[in-house]
């Protein structure tokens, strides 16, 4: 296919909103049948490429440059012409399914008013063939779901049949949108395999926008890295993560966190610094600032994108140095913490046991009544020692927050038992409570909305030492020592969260959390905010003050990448369920429970060599609802083990609740035909 | 000039960082116009309380060989129908009322944010009482119970009219702050001092209520007008400040019939209230940019 005209060719597509530069003169090139991964950062400008090859940008927007759609030019063309072409020529898959439906029409009739829109079908026949698209992504009993309204379906369906409703007229172009960000991975890797499918199918190039390497790994053939608005590395796939010439895409592979644990010592490499605001670009190379091999040549002036070899182009005057170069060669590495690998028998921070919390369902304006339950946390096990860091694993929706709010709320739960520093949080008396709250602090996910915006900083991480009691001087004083040990500016304490950027921002809420010198700090999600190169530098402070402060951390975490990174232990939920629980080298690489294993073998890996050749369990189906109680295994319905089991085995996991069993030392696993399978390999 | 003092505190930030209530000063004062309108309310204040020592006339003298005679300089603002001079009445009018609309907005604010944030805090038992009171104070005619209750409350004098105006006029406002406080109470900052232990009145002094700021602060300036012109509704129908005593209300609707045959008599009270009304608002436009960090960015940071 190399040698035919790309059937999308976009040429020095520039693009500003009120005179900021958000797109700076992008070559693009698509050919037939290929799919081309578009990654960068928050900010990066992917996004608006895509809306401006659609002629989607708002009128604020000044485009210049040039969109071919196999040789006809698309920019300047008029409304009219451009609405023949989207849905029809070239489609869109938005990242936020629940806002691209209408939500009054039924998902059957808005995929057969697209093809109706374009071709002279009857309503009949329109509907038999969004049906028959309903059921190509997947979707089970399609003619029923085709009359279901949006907000019948859940996440993962609406973006199946969004993705229908894309390929509807067999585009030549598909316009992918970050597609599964807003999804839980088991439902993404579902998403990802429709899209595929769905793209060979109809032989239409995809245009894969997204953040995350490893959705671009396993899906692109082609990768185009973009950084503050132009593209600065394209590449094969496997050339691009095997061997990057751009000190950028170098920083990004190293800095992602590896589910396969990686090489090394396992810091990541932080690109330091943050990305430039548009409209504060530097001059010169727009990286230079961040990069440790920037001379005065690169700040001078912008490099050109440049052709290194037949498809691998790089804007770069490094590139020839990068010659396999690893991300530790041109990035400093922070050093590893040793940490104090202790005896087993450290006194634990944190026991829970058999947790359990549910929400009544209340219905009635004047006089409410409960007409049912949801079962929100159901039986979770946690125990953390001094010094250890157990990351809680789940999907949404799984129960995580509402056991993480449960143990900070410090009162007596409704089911099972929370010990607190060996204390029984039950029987507490208010002394009692108020001096634990004082060693167990919380960071919140996200970094903007848990900084009161009105306060300063140095207000924000003096609270906790004020709520101690501790006098307003002493606090003050403390403040400039703790911004230096997070890595900010000491200076900087009496500016407003705004201020800051999000891996900034993140500090500030963890310097507040250290503020009080805690035992056991609850992290909530603490980088799913944040972009990857940012992420890293957040991720190893945290290792760094858990070695040097002796820490114990809680880390609720969906992103198992970042738990293999961080966490000593970890334990598995699901359904408001512990299912597995154990070390985590252990869990990760022999797995015990179905659940788990789908899990991990659904996290997309950043190595497109292992990622294509990798295991796939791939779930059915969506989680229940909390809302119903389970008999036997709440997993069972969706288990692609249980499927396999005899007659009288599968009987078992219908009648009897699978309690955690131990399996090797501190491997314990809730499942009654657990066995180990290896997910995370590529497959001999 | 303020740029040199921003500069010291950033030199001096190292040892001990500038509080809320500094930094909200220091933005305070780096506001022009609400700097102005801070310096108008300081010299209506001196108008008021020194006015009437330089000026011969007392409020209550008559001087029978000049009616409504215009501006002179016997008279200075001239003299209204039975010879009083205009000048001392309205200068004794604007103490009664600028004291009036200043207190009534201030404990009407202070009340009205104490309850909305409580029962928006505190949910419960606590929201449904409280609530309740509300819901019953907005239903009572309002203006009926204070002119019932004002006669018996002659001792207090005008103090307990601002009592009772500023009772019967909070209520709407504190719905409105418990519902913002309702939202409030579910972010995540609130959720995060409230994990740390911090205790339930002081998050609502140090989270809640400066994020309610810029709405209590508008609210309030709006109220400073609206108790001005209520007292002179009350007063017209005899409750309130009473002859001989005066307030600015009570000479707006004496000098209305005669605006445009005897301007004096009108358009220096009405002028007064306005410029009154209007400083208020530019000081209160102030405070609530100090109090919300990103409205600065869009006027601009230092300079």
């Amino acid at each position: 296919m190399g040698g035919e005209d790309p059937v999308l060719r976009v040429r020095d597509l520039r693009v500003a909103f009120g005179g900021v530069d958000a797109v700076r003169g992008v070559h693009l090139e698509l050919r037939r049948g290929e799919v081309l991964g578009l990654v960068g950062e928050s900010g990066s400008g992917k996004s608006t490429i895509a809306l401006a090859v659609l002629g989607l940008l708002p009128d604020s927007a000044t485009v210049s440059g040039s969109v071919r759609l196999d040789g006809v030019e698309l920019r300047g063309a008029g409304d009219a012409a451009l609405s023949r072409l989207r849905g029809n020529r070239i489609a869109m898959v938005f990242q936020d399914p629940l806002s691209a439906f209408t939500p009054v029409h039924r998902i059957g009739d808005q995929i057969a008013e697209t093809i109706r829109a374009h071709r002279d079908i009857s309503r009949r026949a329109a509907r038999e063939r969004a049906v028959e698209l309903l059921d190509l992504v997947g979707i089970p009993e399609p003619r029923a779901r085709a009359a279901a309204f949006p907000h019948e379906f859940s996440g993962g369906m609406r973006q199946r049949a969004m993705i229908a409703m894309a390929v509807a007229n067999e585009p030549d172009v598909l316009l992918a949108d970050e597609p599964t960000t807003a999804l839980d991975v088991t439902i993404q890797a579902q998403v990802l395999d429709v899209l595929r499918t769905a793209q060979r199918a109809t032989g239409a190039a995809m245009l894969l926008v997204s953040h995350d390497l490893g959705v671009i790994a396993g899906t692109a053939d082609r990768v185009a890295v973009m950084y503050a608005g132009r593209i600065v590395e394209t590449a094969p796939v496997h050339e691009l993560f095997a061997a990057p010439r751009m000190p950028y895409t170098l920083g990004l592979i190293g800095a992602v966190p590896r589910l396969d644990g990686g090489t090394g010592t396992g810091m990541l490499v932080p690109i330091p610094g943050a990305p430039p605001a548009p409209g504060a670009l530097p001059s010169g190379c727009s990286f230079a600032p961040r990069c440790p091999l920037a001379d005065d040549v690169c700040r001078a002036a912008e490099p050109p994108l440049r052709k290194l070899a037949d498809d691998h182009l790089v804007a770069c005057r490094k590139a020839e140095e990068l010659q396999g170069a690893a991300p530790a060669d041109v990035f400093p590495v922070p050093e590893v913490p040793r940490t104090p690998a202790g005896p087993d028998d450290r006194p634990e921070v944190l026991r829970v046991t058999g947790l359990v919390k549910t929400f009544p369902l209340l219905k009635g304006v004047a006089f409410k009544r409960r007409v049912g339950s949801v079962y929100a946390v159901d039986g979770i096990d946690l125990r953390v020692r001094c010094g250890e860091t157990l990351a809680l694993v789940g999907e949404s929706g799984s129960g995580k927050t509402t056991a993480l709010f449960e143990v900070l709320g410090l009162s007596a739960p409704e089911g099972g038992s929370i010990e607190v520093l060996g204390q029984d949080v039950a029987g507490l008396t208010r002394q009692q409570a108020a001096a634990l709250r004082g060693r167990t602090q919380i960071v919140f996910q996200d970094p903007m909305a848990s900084l009161d915006p009105r306060m300063t900083v140095a207000g924000i991480i003096a609270e906790p030492l004020l709520a101690r009691g501790v006098a307003r001087a002493e606090a003050a004083r403390r403040v400039p020592e703790l911004l230096r040990q997070v890595g900010l500016e000491p200076g900087h304490a009496d500016r407003f969260p705004h201020e800051f950027s999000g891996g900034q921002r993140q500090r500030i809420g963890i310097a507040r959390a250290l503020s009080v010198r805690p035992d056991l700090v609850v992290l909530d999600e603490p980088v799913s905010a944040l972009d990857v190169s940012v992420q890293a530098g957040v991720l190893n402070l945290l290792r760094r003050l858990k070695a040097e402060l002796g820490l114990a951390y809680l880390f609720v975490s969906h992103d198992l990448s970042v738990v293999r990174n961080i966490a000593d232990r970890v334990s598995v939920v699901y359904l408001g369920r512990t299912v597995e629980a154990g070390a985590v080298r252990e869990v990760f690489e022999r797995p015990l429970h179905p659940y788990t294993q789908a899990l991990l073998s659904a996290v997309p890996l950043p190595d497109p060599g292992v990622e294509r050749r990798r295991a796939r369990v791939l779930l059915a189906g969506d989680p229940p609802s909390p809302t119903q109680r389970h008999t036997g295994c709440r997993f069972r319905a969706r288990c692609p083990l249980h499927a396999e089991l005899a007659e009288a085995d599968r009987e078992r996991c219908v009648r009897e609740v699978p309690q955690p069993v131990p399996h090797a030392d501190d491997h314990v696993a809730a499942c009654h035909f657990a066995r180990p399978r290896a997910v995370l390999t590529a497959e001999a | 000039m303020t740029t040199a003092v921003v500069a010291d505190a950033d030199a001096v930030v190292e040892n001990r960082p500038a509080g809320r209530a500094s930094v909200v000063l220091r933005h305070f004062l780096r506001n022009r116009s609400a700097l102005a309108g801070a310096a108008v309310l300081v010299l209506l204040f001196v108008l008021a309380f020194c006015g009437p020592l330089a000026c011969h006339w007392s409020y209550t003298d008559i001087d029978y060989t000049a009616l409504r005679r215009g501006p002179s300089a016997r008279h200075w603002w001239g003299t209204n129908g039975i010879g009083q001079d205009v000048f001392a009445q309205t200068v004794r009018g604007l103490q009664k009322s600028l004291l009036i609309g200043l207190l009534v907005a201030v404990f009407s604010t202070a009340l009205a944010s104490l309850v909305g944030a409580c029962a928006g805090y505190f949910g419960g038992w606590t929201d449904r009482a409280l609530m309740f009171l509300v819901d019953l104070l907005l239903v009572f005619p309002s203006f009926l119970v204070i002119a019932i209750i004002s006669p018996r409350l002659k001792a207090g004098g005008w103090i307990a009219f601002v009592g009772l105006l500023a009772v019967f006029g909070w209520m709407i406002t504190a719905r409105v702050v418990r519902s913002m406080t309702l939202s409030l109470k579910e972010r995540e900052f609130v959720r995060a001092a409230r994990f740390m232990g911090v205790g339930p009145f002081r998050i609502i002094w140090r989270h809640v209520l400066p994020n309610v700021a810029s709405f209590l602060i508008i609210d309030a300036t709006i109220a400073v007008g609206g108790a001005v012109m209520s007292e002179t509704a009350l007063s017209y129908f005899g409750f309130g400040v009473q002859p001989p005593d005066v307030s600015l209300g009570t000479l707006i609707a004496d000098g209305t019939g005669s605006a445009v045959t005897y301007p004096w008599m009108f358009f220096f009270a009405a002028g007064l209230l306005v410029l009154f009304v209007l400083a208020v608002n530019l000081v209160g436009d102030g405070l609530r940019d100090a109090f919300d960090p990103t409205a600065r960015r869009r006027t601009g940071r230092r300079g």
